[in-house]
């Protein structure tokens, strides 16, 4: 029964990653891109898929990865997603130095590239407190953990259904709709806002 | 009820003069200054490549860009004059020289220049023109986007002040 439910909960992951690449993969658009702006769209559907997967992960809530495991691959997601996120936007760059220039620098006639600016440096801050973890007082690590990874999948998640691009809307959506849920759910089960109860004590 | 439909005649009156020359002040600076300048849009020059020469059409064509070229203040229509556009199209990226082309305007101030078919790109179905003389007239860089990425026109008007 638990393996049974464990290879559900795999299969339903795998499905809710894959989908939305193999979407993206048969979009007519490919046709129009060069492979490096191909790679890099690619490289931003592979981040959101991670985000997806961060949760559940330092949750406990994969089969096989409960606990200390999970948490390790929690760290060695989360520097595949900031690798995935730097690609994107430097294949971005490359594809487009000016486009890439305006989003960087806040100027672009796009809410979505402001956005997705905003969630990179948000991931950036939460990888930076996960880096100096140890040197921080607990709480205030898992306050300005918890506070930067929210703003970084909120963004993210309205950066990617704002833009139209190789995505396709229903999973798209989805992906987005669970990452949220995910995150969520693991931050109400840690009760993170107890971390956020008289803090200056 | 008298009284009341006095009073309801009066807000009426009281607010109808207070509306007339508030819409008036809304419109009077349109007739004083007339057409107002088309502003560059943000993003409007990006992978602009000065100097695109004047052709009868980009690439294949298929999709058509259009406008006009008026002058700030009386909206004078301005003749021969040239428009760049390019854009990302399913013949190319923005800023491959070949996605880029110029076409001159009529004596009624307006343009159009057939095409490749743009598509999505950098997250939105979009075109840039530029009016890049800046002798007679300021530049303008435009950017305009389709409301739909199958429509197979778009268009953006200049209206140009005096450099």
């Amino acid at each position: 029964m638990e393996s049974a439910k464990a290879i559900f909960i795999w299969c339903g992951l795998a499905l809710v990653v894959i989908l939305p690449v193999a979407v993206a993969a048969n979009s007519p658009l490919l046709q129009w891109r060069e492979p490096i702006y191909i790679l890099a769209g690619f490289a931003g559907i592979v981040a959101m898929a991670t985000m997806l997967c961060q949760p559940l992960l330092v949750g406990g809530r994969l089969p096989g990865l409960a606990q200390r495991k999970g948490r390790q691959a929690h760290g060695a997601v989360g520097i595949i997603l900031i690798l995935m996120v730097v690609f994107h936007v430097a294949g971005l760059w490359v594809t487009s130095p000016p486009d890439m220039l305006d989003a960087l620098t806040f100027s672009a006639p796009t809410a979505f590239s402001t956005l997705g600016v905003i969630s990179m440096w948000m991931l950036f801050a939460a990888a930076s407190f996960a880096l100096v973890r140890s040197n921080i007082r607990a709480r205030f690590w898992r306050m300005g953990h918890a506070i930067c990874v929210s703003l970084s999948v909120l963004t993210a998640v309205a950066h990617a259904i704002l833009i139209e691009g190789t995505m396709g809307i229903w999973s798209k959506t989805v992906l987005c709709l669970l990452v949220v849920a995910a995150t969520a759910k693991v931050m109400a089960d840690i009760r993170i806002w107890r971390s956020f109860r008289g803090w200056r004590t | 009820m008298h009284a009341n439909n006095f009073t309801r005649r009066a807000l009426l009156a009281v607010s109808g003069a207070t509306l007339v020359p508030g819409i008036a002040g809304l419109f009077s600076p349109l007739q004083a200054k007339g057409i107002a300048p088309t502003l560059t849009m943000r993003g409007g020059a990006n992978n602009y490549l000065p100097g695109a020469p004047i052709v009868e059409r980009i690439g294949n064509g298929g999709f058509w860009m259009s406008g006009a070229v008026l002058r700030a203040g009386d909206g004078m229509p301005l003749a021969e004059r040239r428009i760049q556009i390019w854009a990302h199209t399913t013949e190319g990226h923005e800023r491959d020289p070949h996605s880029h082309g110029a076409t001159l305007t009529d004596n009624q101030g307006r343009f159009q220049l057939e095409m490749p078919q743009i598509v999505p790109a950098f997250g939105q179905p979009h075109g840039h023109l530029a009016y890049d003389d800046d002798v007679e007239f300021k530049t303008v860089f435009l950017r305009p986007v389709m409301r739909n990425a199958s429509d197979t026109s778009l268009s953006a008007d200049f209206v140009l002040v005096p450099a």
